[in-house]
């Protein structure tokens, strides 16, 4: 019971972190990307847990995977890259909405992650990393004996 | 000289929609225009090319599209959904729609709108007798 509550306090605190970091841009929860635009930190990400795996997955349509830079180290993971335009001679812009420019994002990790098996995909403009929790993190089950 | 403003109707209903009980996000674009015609780019992360549909009736232009998933295990910390994405765009009527290509790379959607011959700049030669 005890992990619960530890639990629902770090989703409380991220919570309100994330209740700060958006205020007054865009509407709730919807997606976007604009590095060098708004004074929001990107890219977006989420983050979701089950028992053997940390997830993250992160927003960052237009980006070449060679722009992309990922590192895992002590509990934190760092995202950071840059979304280039492509150079075109002579052009009139009619409409500009999308951001381009560099971006770096850091996400603190629930829990102890072996950094030798994040494994990381990138498709659709979206970066789903996977990051296996060390065997010491996990909750070990202890099994009582009855006399 | 350059075409007219394209106008995007975010919130108004123009032509057909679906359900309009959906919730509809409304993705970035970016649009530019070249000697050779106009060129849009929209924001449409998670969109595979199959889930992607863009239709012109008109001189509309829409843009519809479904983003997936991929995330597993239970959220801690949520800043984005995926969902439906919908916009529209009234075409200038120089725009050639026989000849739009549409290209689908890292979640962005590449538009390239040429214009019609007849709309393209020409130099007028200037004789003198």
């Amino acid at each position: 019971m005890a992990m619960d509550i530890l639990q629902e306090m770090e989703i409380l605190r991220r919570e309100i972190d994330g209740a700060f970091r958006g205020f007054g841009m865009g509407s709730f929860l919807e997606p976007s990307f604009l590095p060098g635009v708004s004074l929001q930190r990107f890219p977006q990400i989420n983050l979701a847990q089950d028992q053997d795996k940390v997830y993250v997955e992160a927003l960052v349509p237009g980006v070449n995977s060679k722009d992309l830079e990922l590192t895992v180290m002590r509990g934190v993971l760092t995202l950071s890259g840059e979304r280039k335009d492509e150079a075109v001679s002579e052009r009139t812009w009619h409409r500009r909405e999308r951001g381009h420019g560099k971006f770096m994002r850091t996400v603190d990790l629930p829990c102890e992650v072996d950094v030798d098996q994040v494994v990381a995909k990138f498709e659709n403009g979206v970066l789903l990393v996977t990051l296996p929790i060390q065997e010491k993190a996990k909750p070990k089950k202890i099994s009582v004996k009855a006399h | 000289m350059g075409m007219k403003n394209i106008s995007s109707s975010g919130g108004r209903d123009i032509a057909k929609r679906e359900a309009s009980s959906d919730l509809f996000i409304r993705p970035s674009v970016d649009i530019f225009e070249t000697d050779q015609g106009l060129t849009l780019m929209a924001d449409l992360p998670g969109v595979a090319k199959e889930d992607l549909h863009v239709d012109i009736e008109h001189g509309l232009l829409t843009v519809q599209a479904n983003a997936k998933s991929n995330l597993l295990g239970e959220p801690v910390q949520r800043e984005f959904v995926h969902g439906k994405y919908f916009r529209q765009f009234q075409l200038p009527d120089e725009v050639d729609s026989e000849r739009i290509a549409a290209e689908m790379k890292n979640g962005v959607l590449i538009l390239q709108l040429p214009k019609a011959e007849s709309a393209k700049p020409r130099r007028i030669e200037i004789t003198s007798s």
